[in-house]
C-alpha cells in the first residue's frame, strides 16, 4: 500500500458534532494520527443522533457519528476532572495540531488556552472553530449549522416567490467550513515545519461560510441589491428548473430532472428533442430568443413539464446530455448509492464496525494520484482506545495510567 | 515576494508558494483560498479575458469584462496574465512558468489539458514537485465524465435538491451557485494535503476532484439514513425531517421577516435553548405548561416526535409574531437560545459581530474611483490578525503580463508585442 500524505502528523482532537469531526476526518483519512477526546460522562451530540444501525439506538450505533469519525482513535477523558488539564498538557507536548470547536472561552476555563498550550509546546498549531468567532459581542452565541445558514444569507435566497424562504438541507454551513479549515490547518503546519513556530487559528463559521456568497455580498455593496425568492429561476438561463418525471418501477413519484439552458445551441437542441416526441409548442416564436423565453417562462416551464412527465428520468438525462443540453436527475439518498458515477468514484466505503456491522462512510471527493486517501478503521467505540493511546502513543507508564483511571479522570 | 500593491498585510502562511490558476468560472475559489493565505496566485486567462468575466452580477448592472462582481469576488488577491495555452507559443510560456510553480489548478473538461500536451505527466516531466489540481463536475473519468453540468444539474445529482424545498413542489437549489464552490474548496484542501506530502518527500501529484461528491458530503446524516435504516429523508419546507417519522421546525415567520429556531432535545445546548425560550415566553405571558412538562433533556438530538412538535409550533409561533428579528436575536444571545435571523445581504454587511471582528476588507478600485467591501479573513490568525484577508482587487485583463512574462521570464517589449500579434497573450 502507498504511504499516506499526512503520515506522522499528530492531532489532538476535541472537535464534536459535524463541522469539527468532518475537518479531522480529512486528516485521518490521509494518514494523520488523530486522538479524538470524548467524555463518557457526557457523550457527544452525534452519538445520540440517528440513524442507528438496524434502527436500534445506542451510544456506539449512530451512523451520523460513525461517518465523520472513521480512522480516529477514541479516548474518554472527563475534562471536568482536576487531573484532566495536566493530562492534556502532556498530550499537547506530543501533538503537532490541536483542534477544538467549543464555545470560545471553554479551553481557557480549563487552563488550556493557547498560552498554556504553547508554553509546553511552542510549535503547537491550535485550531479553534466556533459559530461566530472569538471576541466581539456575540462570541458566546450558541448555534448549529442548521440555523446558522440563515445568518449566512442562504435561507433568504431559497424558496418560491409565493411562499416563504426555506432552509438549505441539514447543517449546511457545517459542510462548507471543513474544506477551508483543512487548508488553514495545513498551511500552519507548513510554517510549523519550516520555522518551528506555532499558530492559533480562529475560525468563525459565519465568516467562512460568507465566502461562498462573495458575489452576492458585492452586489449588495455596490448595487444595493436585495435578492428575492425566485424558485429555481436563473438570471442568465431559460429554461432553468426541476421538472417532473414518470414514476419509477418501485412506484416512487417524487421523480425530477433538472434542465439548464444557457445558450441558443442548447435551446435548439432541447426544442428538437421535444419536437421528436411530437411536442411542438416550444417551436413557437415566443420562445426563440433568451429574452422572449424569459418573458414567457411560466408557460415554457409548463410545456417542458408536460413533456418530461412522460419520461423516465435516467433515459431523459442520457438523451439530453447526448444532445448537448445540461441535464441531471434529482438524486434522492437511495439514488446516491445507486448513482453510476458515485459508484465509479467509490463514493461510499463500507467499514466493519464491531457493534454496527458494516456501515457506509463518505470517501474523499479528491482523488490523489500518488497518495490516495484510505478509510480502513471504523469510528471508535466510546473510549475504546484510551489505554492504547495514552500508554502506547503518548507514553504514559502503566502506573500513571492506572492512577488516572482510579481517580476517575478517564470517564 | 515584494509587491507594491500589497498593503499592510504581513506575509501570509503560504507566502513562499506560487500558484498557477488556469480555472474558469468553475474553479476560481480554489486558488482564491490559497491567495487569501498569502500564496502568490497568478490567474492565467485566455487573451481577451476569462469567460468568468461574463458572469454576473455586474457593477452597476452594466456587463463588461472589468465589471463582473463574480470575477471580483473570486479573483481578488490574485495577479493576472493572458496566455493562449492552445497555441505553441502560449503552451511553451506556460511550461516555463510551471518549472517554478508549486501548484497548478485547472477546471477544464476532462482530457483538455492532455490534448494540449499539458496533462499531468507532461507537466510532471518539467517539475516533478508540481501539485496539479483538476476540478470538474464529476471527476476525470467515469460514466458522467463528459456530462455538462451547471449549478442546478450538479446540486440535483449531488443529492442536495431532493432534500431542499417545499414537499409539494419541485426540489430547489440555492439561488446562488454552490456546486463548483464545494468542489473548488475541496480542491484547495486536497492541494494542501498533497503539498504536505511534497514538502516531506519532493513528490508532486495530480489531484482529481469531483464536485458531485463534494456536494454529496454536505447532506449530514441523510445518506446514512438510507444505508442503516432504509429511510429516504425528504424535503419539508420550513421543517426538517430529522429521522424517519420525526421532524423539527427550523424556519419561523416573525413580525418583520423570518428567524431560525431549532426546538429539540439533547446536548450541545439544545435542551437548554428550548428551556430558555419557554422561560422567555412565560415572562411575557405566553408560556406553555405542556411544553414546560416535556423532558427535553432526555430527548435525543432531532428526535422530538410529531405531537411534541405540533404542540411546540402552536405555542412558539404566536410568540415569534410579537417580536422583530432583531429583538429575537438579541434575546437569544442574552438567553443562550439557538436562534438566528434570516439575514439579507444588507443585514450581513451591517452585522455587529462581523464589524467587531473587523471582518470586511475595503479595497480601492482606483480605475472607477470606488471603494468596495469584500468578505475578509476566512480564518483569523490570532498572532497576527492582518495576515489573512483581501489586500488587492482582482486583476484587469493582462494586467501583470509585463510584470510576470517580462520581469520573470525575461521577455522584452518586442517579444511581448510579437506574442500579442500572434494571439498568444
Amino acid at each position: 500500500m502507498s504511504t499516506l500524505p499526512l503520515e506522522g502528523l499528530k492531532v489532538l482532537d476535541f472537535c464534536w458534532v459535524a463541522v469539527g469531526p468532518m475537518t479531522t476526518k480529512y486528516l485521518s483519512e490521509y494518514g494523520a494520527t488523530v486522538l479524538r477526546v470524548e467524555s463518557a460522562k457526557r457523550p457527544e451530540t452525534l452519538r445520540r443522533a440517528g440513524p442507528f444501525a438496524g434502527g436500534q439506538s445506542g451510544i456506539n450505533r449512530s451512523g451520523y457519528f460513525a461517518n465523520y469519525n472513521a480512522n480516529k482513535y477514541g479516548l474518554s477523558i472527563d475534562m471536568g476532572h482536576p487531573k484532566a488539564p495536566e493530562l492534556i498538557l502532556r498530550i499537547a507536548q506530543w501533538a503537532d495540531v490541536i483542534t477544538e470547536n467549543f464555545t470560545p472561552g471553554t479551553l481557557e476555563r480549563w487552563g488550556l488556552g493557547y498560552d498554556e498550550l504553547s508554553r509546553v509546546n511552542p510549535r503547537i498549531v491550535l485550531f479553534s472553530a466556533s459559530m461566530l468567532g472569538r471576541g466581539g459581542p456575540m462570541q458566546t452565541q450558541p448555534g448549529f449549522g442548521a440555523v446558522l445558514s440563515s445568518l449566512a444569507g442562504y435561507t433568504n435566497i431559497i424558496g418560491w416567490p409565493d411562499r416563504g424562504p426555506v432552509n438549505p438541507y441539514g447543517a449546511y454551513t457545517d459542510f462548507v467550513c471543513p474544506k477551508f479549515a483543512v487548508v488553514a490547518i495545513l498551511a500552519a503546519v507548513d510554517r510549523q515545519r519550516a520555522t518551528g513556530r506555532g499558530t492559533h487559528l480562529d475560525m468563525s463559521q459565519l465568516e467562512t461560510s460568507l465566502h461562498f456568497g462573495g458575489p452576492m455580498l458585492l452586489d449588495a455593496d455596490v448595487n444595493g441589491r436585495e435578492p428575492e425568492l425566485v424558485g429555481n429561476r436563473h438570471p442568465a438561463a431559460s429554461p432553468h428548473g426541476a421538472y417532473p418525471c414518470a414514476p419509477d418501477v418501485s412506484g416512487e413519484t417524487d421523480r425530477w430532472i433538472t434542465i439548464a439552458v444557457f445558450t441558443d445551441e442548447q435551446w435548439a437542441a432541447l426544442r428538437d428533442e421535444m419536437a421528436a416526441d411530437g411536442v411542438t409548442d416550444a417551436q413557437s416564436g415566443e420562445f426563440r430568443t433568451f429574452r422572449v423565453r424569459k418573458a414567457h417562462e411560466d408557460k415554457l416551464d409548463g410545456i417542458i413539464a408536460g413533456w418530461t412527465a412522460n419520461h423516465d428520468r435516467h433515459g431523459l438525462m442520457r438523451r439530453l446530455q447526448a444532445a448537448g443540453v445540461p441535464a441531471g436527475v434529482v438524486n434522492d439518498t437511495r439514488d446516491l448509492f445507486e448513482d453510476a458515477q458515485l459508484q465509479h468514484r467509490n463514493h461510499f466505503t463500507w467499514l466493519d464496525h464491531p457493534e454496527m456491522g458494516p456501515y457506509a462512510t463518505d470517501y474523499t471527493e479528491s482523488h490523489l494520484s500518488a497518495t490516495p486517501g484510505r478509510l480502513d478503521r471504523p469510528a471508535p467505540l466510546l473510549g475504546q482506545d484510551t489505554e492504547h493511546a495514552l500508554c502506547e502513543i503518548i507514553g504514559l507508564s502503566e502506573a500513571e495510567y492506572r492512577e488516572l483511571e482510579e481517580a476517575g479522570a478517564l470517564e | 515576494m515584494t509587491d507594491d500593491n500589497h498593503n499592510d498585510y504581513g506575509p501570509g502562511l503560504l507566502a513562499p508558494y506560487r500558484v498557477l490558476d488556469l480555472t474558469d468560472g468553475r474553479g476560481l475559489l480554489c486558488g482564491k483560498m490559497l491567495a487569501d493565505l498569502g500564496a502568490d496566485v497568478v490567474q492565467v486567462e485566455p487573451p481577451g479575458g476569462s469567460p468568468a468575466r461574463n458572469v454576473g452580477p455586474f457593477y452597476h448592472d452594466n456587463p463588461g469584462a472589468e465589471r463582473s462582481l463574480f470575477w471580483w469576488a473570486w479573483c481578488a488577491n490574485k495577479r493576472g496574465i493572458t496566455l493562449d495555452i492552445a497555441t505553441d507559443d502560449g503552451a511553451a510560456l506556460l511550461r516555463r512558468l510551471v518549472a517554478n510553480a508549486d501548484f497548478l489548478i485547472e477546471s477544464g473538461d476532462p482530457g483538455r489539458m492532455a490534448s494540449l500536451g499539458l496533462g499531468y505527466p507532461d507537466l510532471q516531466a518539467i517539475n516533478p514537485r508540481l501539485v496539479m489540481v483538476s476540478i470538474t463536475a464529476f471527476g476525470q473519468d467515469g460514466p458522467y465524465a463528459d456530462y455538462r453540468a451547471s449549478d442546478i444539474v450538479g446540486m440535483a445529482l449531488g443529492g442536495f435538491m431532493h432534500l431542499t424545498g417545499d414537499g409539494d413542489r419541485p426540489p430547489l437549489r440555492v439561488s446562488m451557485p454552490q456546486f463548483y464552490q464545494h468542489g473548488s474548496a475541496a480542491g484547495a484542501a486536497a492541494a494542501m494535503i498533497a503539498h504536505t506530502h511534497r514538502q516531506l518527500t519532493g513528490e508532486g501529484q495530480h489531484v482529481d476532484v469531483s464536485c458531485q461528491q463534494a456536494v454529496a458530503r454536505t447532506l449530514a446524516h441523510a445518506p446514512q439514513y438510507w444505508d442503516l435504516e432504509q429511510t429516504i429523508l425528504r424535503r419539508m419546507g420550513a421543517y426538517r425531517e430529522s429521522a424517519g417519522g420525526t421532524f423539527t421546525r427550523i424556519n419561523w415567520p416573525c413580525k418583520d421577516g423570518y428567524v431560525n429556531f431549532q426546538p429539540g432535545g439533547g446536548t450541545a445546548g439544545a435542551a437548554r435553548s428550548v428551556r430558555s425560550m419557554l422561560a422567555w415566553m412565560t415572562e411575557e405571558g405566553m408560556g406553555s405548561p405542556e411544553l414546560d412538562a416535556v423532558n427535553w433533556e432526555e430527548l435525543g438530538y432531532g428526535t422530538a416526535r410529531a405531537e411534541i412538535m405540533e404542540m411546540t409550533v402552536a405555542a412558539v409561533a404566536p410568540f415569534f409574531m410579537t417580536h422583530t428579528r432583531n429583538e429575537l436575536a438579541d434575546g437569544a444571545l442574552e438567553r443562550r437560545i439557538l436562534l438566528f435571523p434570516v439575514a439579507t445581504p444588507s443585514d450581513i454587511l451591517a452585522h455587529r459581530q462581523l464589524a467587531a471582528r473587523d471582518y470586511y476588507d475595503r479595497i480601492e478600485h482606483t480605475d472607477i474611483g470606488e471603494t468596495v467591501t469584500y468578505p475578509g479573513h476566512f480564518v483569523k490568525d490570532m498572532q497576527d490578525a492582518k495576515r489573512v484577508g483581501i489586500s488587492r482587487r482582482a486583476p484587469h485583463v493582462g494586467e501583470h503580463n509585463r510584470e510576470i512574462l517580462g520581469g520573470e521570464l525575461g521577455l522584452n517589449d518586442r517579444d511581448l508585442a510579437r506574442l500579442t500579434e500572434l494571439g498568444a497573450i
